[in-house]
């Protein structure tokens, strides 16, 4: 190709401009049709019963009360399902319990009725006969307790050996942290509309974050064919990775073919609490040491997840908690021992940050504990330590393409401090409902580094599939990868707008029609999908220019003259691409090995305000200085920046699902507290531009680095300002005292 | 089930019918009247995607029995803008340009509340708005962008020189190195 598109930022709305959302009028003016939107003629409302224990044998299911209600439908059981195993990456998880219940909240049977309230009278109504068992809730414990499942109840156990085992540096600290259970949080409940198909089949439309993976579990539990079983996306009221497993999916299809009508499941808040995967909780446990100059010579760490019920993800989160779990620091000798365990917790997976998370708010409070051993500032220290490319791994991977982390380091520390305290009660922590007194509030400076992966790691096969066709001018871009908000339709116009030299670009909607995006996450749409479009697109623009050269009226040789109505008029171009990035490899005995594609990284600095006596904290600002590869839109790399963010104060301060012998406490939004805008720090974001060989443009997923270093900076603001240890997050009033 | 009541939304009367009496405002309007843009986020009054205007009043649709909103003016997202296709209000306009709108969930609500605001301060603050919008969540924005389309709208409103949109927040894209 001769069109150099790292010079496209001349298209308007191009690649680089501050491009606008192609579903954002729709979204602000309330017509945009979220999944828990939709309304089919004659549709019925499912609802789905769940275990109140969190373990228990079931010994029988009376459903005969359910069924004898006016306007009930069809009540399910654990027998009706053809298959009914399930899981995102292994499966161990029924649709609807059979015989053992493993986790409060688990599905035991689902209802289609013709209204909401019947439907959950209806779920009310059914007797199931428990013989309630003593659940396993401390996944120390599980490592060596009699199988509560057939598959075992450690999900991995990884060790990664680099080094000498024996070399030791003359400082050493040590810290044991512990992280709470997070959850995502999305605005938008779980919701699907199922409809059944002539010849047995059935669609459905839900909010997702992987079609693809969705409709082939699907498939499975409904013993059918893949290809009658199709996907489209429902607006999805955003997914942070608690949209990767499946929720209501067989439920509302199975209802659908059973009834032989539409059933629309939206969960309730509450049960959209209890009916997806929340952020493992973790004791991490680590040691360095150093030289007195700071330089890193050992670490050791042991890190514990509580993976819940079923697998999901958590023998993926494993090896990122433990691949990363020294941070973006050289560390030539290191043991981590790393282990998911299976619990009668709530089943854990994927959330924004995926096991570095929790690996990142140790170490950086490590790297503060060795910056004051060593009497370094701790800025200094990580300049010192900083990973660069063509270093290597704790994995022995030796990094190849960019990682400046040095520059994010610098860049951040070197961005102005907020002004001083304003003297307005709702500025103070604790707003105006706890004023705290202006004299007792004392002001913390942190600062965090952090580091992660981007796409999937550990040889797999990963790819996505776009579609490009230009029908007399008209451009049409297909794609099934997810848009839960992060704006990759924004992306599909920026690059086909780019690359085609097109103002107007149509992105179809996302369904099983067309080959896999795989999943929107892990930071990898925006390389993996948006590298499919570009493919997809550069080959519709070689065949234009071909189609141009033997065409002297519409365009010639001259790219810059291609008449593209006229060259696709009564012939239309359509091509299909797949995008692969570059093969990776499976962990060896000793967790080496060359298992991922790209990383990411990003420095925060947090200025925070505290009351130590009423045990109050008001984040104030964030600094941060982000690796984002190349800027395709800086529009929408600031809102990742910042939502990223508050996901990150969120845990450092306010949020964890409290779970108490196996029953979560506080499924709501009035006792799961999330940032408000008043909780919201003021964000200042300087971003390094370093493209990325091999992605498209050079850039780099953006939405997980704000939330990884975010965290840690926070509190290590709160213990500059109070003296604290807070080796937990999030930080509760009683640990500021 | 309960006889008819009449809702009049958006300046139009609706005949409720065979509805139950327990079924809220949020229910009626998205699910018997065909106005979803009021949102379902939590029906217990803490997520705010609910809002609407009754009697002017921003109020969470879902903690409003419907059958108490007889006669009260209801004012939906679907009310603000000129009806035709693609057109929308000053604050509207302003979430789309600044970025302040990604999954869009909480966006009709957050419409709702910023127009409340306005409505009655023309110039608030900055944590004057804060305070504003903090019953309405939204978890992918960190409302930063949110923030800063309430100032283009006050801006533009008070006529001044505000029709550009700037860049609160963000130094840069900087090259450090290439
Ligand atoms: S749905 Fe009404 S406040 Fe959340
Ligand atoms: S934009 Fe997704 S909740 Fe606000």
């Amino acid at each position: 190709m001769t069109v150099d598109v790292r010079a496209g930022t001349s298209v308007a709305g191009g690649i680089g401009q501050r491009a606008i959302r192609p579903d954002g009028i729709a979204k602000v003016r309330g017509e945009y049709a979220f999944s828990g939107d939709l309304w089919a003629e004659d549709m019925l409302w499912g609802q789905a019963l769940r275990s109140p224990h969190p373990s228990a044998r079931i010994r029988a299911i009376d459903i005969s009360p359910a069924l004898a209600i006016n306007g009930v439908h069809a009540v399910l059981t654990g027998a009706d399902i053809p298959v009914n195993r399930y899981g995102l990456e292994h499966r161990d998880q029924p649709v609807l319990a059979d015989d053992i219940v493993r986790y409060t909240g688990e599905p035991v049977a689902v209802v289609a009725a013709d209204h909401p309230e019947t439907a959950r009278r209806a779920c009310a109504a059914i007797v199931v006969d428990y013989e309630i068992l003593v659940p396993l809730v401390d996944p120390e414990h599980a490592i060596d307790a009699p199988p509560m499942h057939p598959d075992g109840n450690v999900f991995r156990d990884l060790i990664i050996r680099r080094g000498d085992d024996d070399a030791r540096g003359p400082i050493a600290v040590e810290g044991t942290y512990e992280i709470g259970m997070q959850d995502q949080a999305f605005m938008g409940p779980e919701a699907g509309l199922a409809t059944p198909t002539s010849g047995g089949g059935v669609d459905l439309v839900v909010s997702t974050q992987w079609l693809h993976n969705d409709r082939d579990q699907i498939a499975e539990c409904l013993g059918l064919a893949p290809a009658l079983v199709q996907l489209s996306l429902g607006g999805v009221g955003g997914a942070f990775g608690a949209r990767e497993d499946v929720s209501l999916h067989v439920h509302a299809c199975l209802l659908a073919t059973r009834t032989g009508r539409p059933v629309k499941i939206v969960y309730s808040r509450a049960e959209s609490f209890l009916g997806h995967v929340h952020r493992h909780p973790a004791r991490i446990w680590m040691r360095h040491t150093a030289r007195p100059d700071g330089e890193i010579v050992s670490f050791e760490s042991r890190i514990l997840l509580d993976g819940g019920a079923y697998r999901s993800s958590s023998y993926h989160v494993t090896a990122n908690a433990a691949c990363f779990a020294a941070g973006p620091y050289r560390v030539p000798n290191a043991r981590v021992h790393a282990i998911a365990v299976r619990t009668n917790n709530p089943p854990c997976g994927a959330m924004r940050g995926f096991g570095v998370v929790q690996s990142c708010f140790a170490h950086e409070a490590q790297m503060d504990l060795l910056a004051a051993a060593c009497e370094i500032d701790p800025v200094e220290l990580r300049l010192r330590n900083a990973l660069a490319p063509g270093d290597e791994l704790l994995t022995g991977q030796r990094i190849e393409g960019t990682l400046p982390v040095a520059e994010v380091i610098r860049a951040c520390a070197a961005l102005p401090l907020p002004d001083p305290a304003v003297d307005d009660v709702l500025a103070r922590p604790g707003g105006a409902g706890r004023t705290a007194d202006a004299v007792d509030v004392r002001r913390g400076v942190g600062f965090a580094l952090g580091f992660k992966n981007l796409m999937y790691a550990e040889g797999y096969m990963d790819g996505s599939v776009a579609r490009c066709r230009i029908d007399a001018g008209v451009v049409t871009i297909t794609c099934a990868a997810a848009e839960v908000g992060q704006g990759f339709v924004t992306l599909v116009q920026q690059i086909a707008r780019t690359v085609l030299e097109v103002d107007d670009v149509i992105v179809a909607p996302a369904d099983t029609a067309i080959g896999s995006a795989g999943s929107t996450s892990a930071s990898r749409q925006t390389m993996m999908s948006g590298g499919a479009v570009e493919q997809a697109c550069r080959a519709a623009r070689a065949e234009l220019e071909t189609r141009a050269t033997s065409d002297p009226d519409a365009g010639g040789t001259n790219p810059g003259l291609i008449d593209i109505v006229a060259l696709t008029t009564d012939r239309p171009i359509d091509v299909t691409e797949e995008f692969n990035h570059r093969l990776t490899h499976p962990l060896d005995a000793d967790g080496q090995g060359d298992a991922h594609v790209s990383f990411a990284c990003a420095a925060h600095r947090a200025v925070v305000d505290v009351d130590p006596e009423l045990g109050l904290v008001r984040v104030v600002h964030l600094a941060t200085a982000q690796d984002v590869g190349r800027v395709l839109n800086p529009l929408q790399v600031t809102g990742q920046i910042e939502g990223g963010i508050a996901q990150g104060v969120g845990l450092a301060v306010m949020e964890e699902l409290i779970v108490q012998d196996g029953h979560v406490r506080n499924a709501s939004f009035t006792d799961y507290l999330i940032p408000t805008a008043l909780d919201a720090p003021t964000v200042e974001a300087t971003l390094i531009e370093e493209p990325e060989p091999g992605a498209p443009f050079g850039a780099k997923g953006v939405g997980e680095p704000p939330t990884i270093s975010s965290t840690p900076a926070i509190v290590a603001a709160i213990r500059a300002a109070t003296g604290a240890p807070c080796t937990r997050v999030p930080v509760r009033p009683r640990d500021l005292m | 089930m309960s006889e008819i009541y009449v809702l009049r939304v958006n300046g139009e009367e609706h005949a409720v019918a065979d509805a139950w009496s327990g079924e809220s405002l949020l229910y009626v309007l998205r699910e018997r009247l065909g106005f979803p843009g009021a949102k379902s986020g939590c029906e217990q009054g803490e997520c705010g995607s609910c809002s609407v205007l009754v009697d002017g009043v921003l109020v969470c649709a879902c903690l409003v029995l419907a059958a108490s909103a007889v006669e009260t003016e209801i004012v939906t997202v679907e009310g603000l803008q000129p009806a035709e296709r693609g057109e929308m209000s000053d604050v509207q306009r302003a979430f789309v340009e600044t970025g302040a709108v990604q999954c869009g969930f909480c966006t009709p609500g957050l419409i709702m509340a910023v127009h409340a605001l306005l409505d009655h301060d023309p110039d608030p603050s900055d944590l004057v708005v804060r305070e504003a919008i903090s019953g309405n969540l939204c978890r992918c924005t960190g409302y930063g962008r949110i923030l800063e389309a309430v100032e283009v709208a006050t801006r533009r409103r008070s006529g001044g020189p505000g029709s550009g949109v700037g860049a609160r927040g963000v130094s840069g894209p900087e090259v450090v190195a290439e």
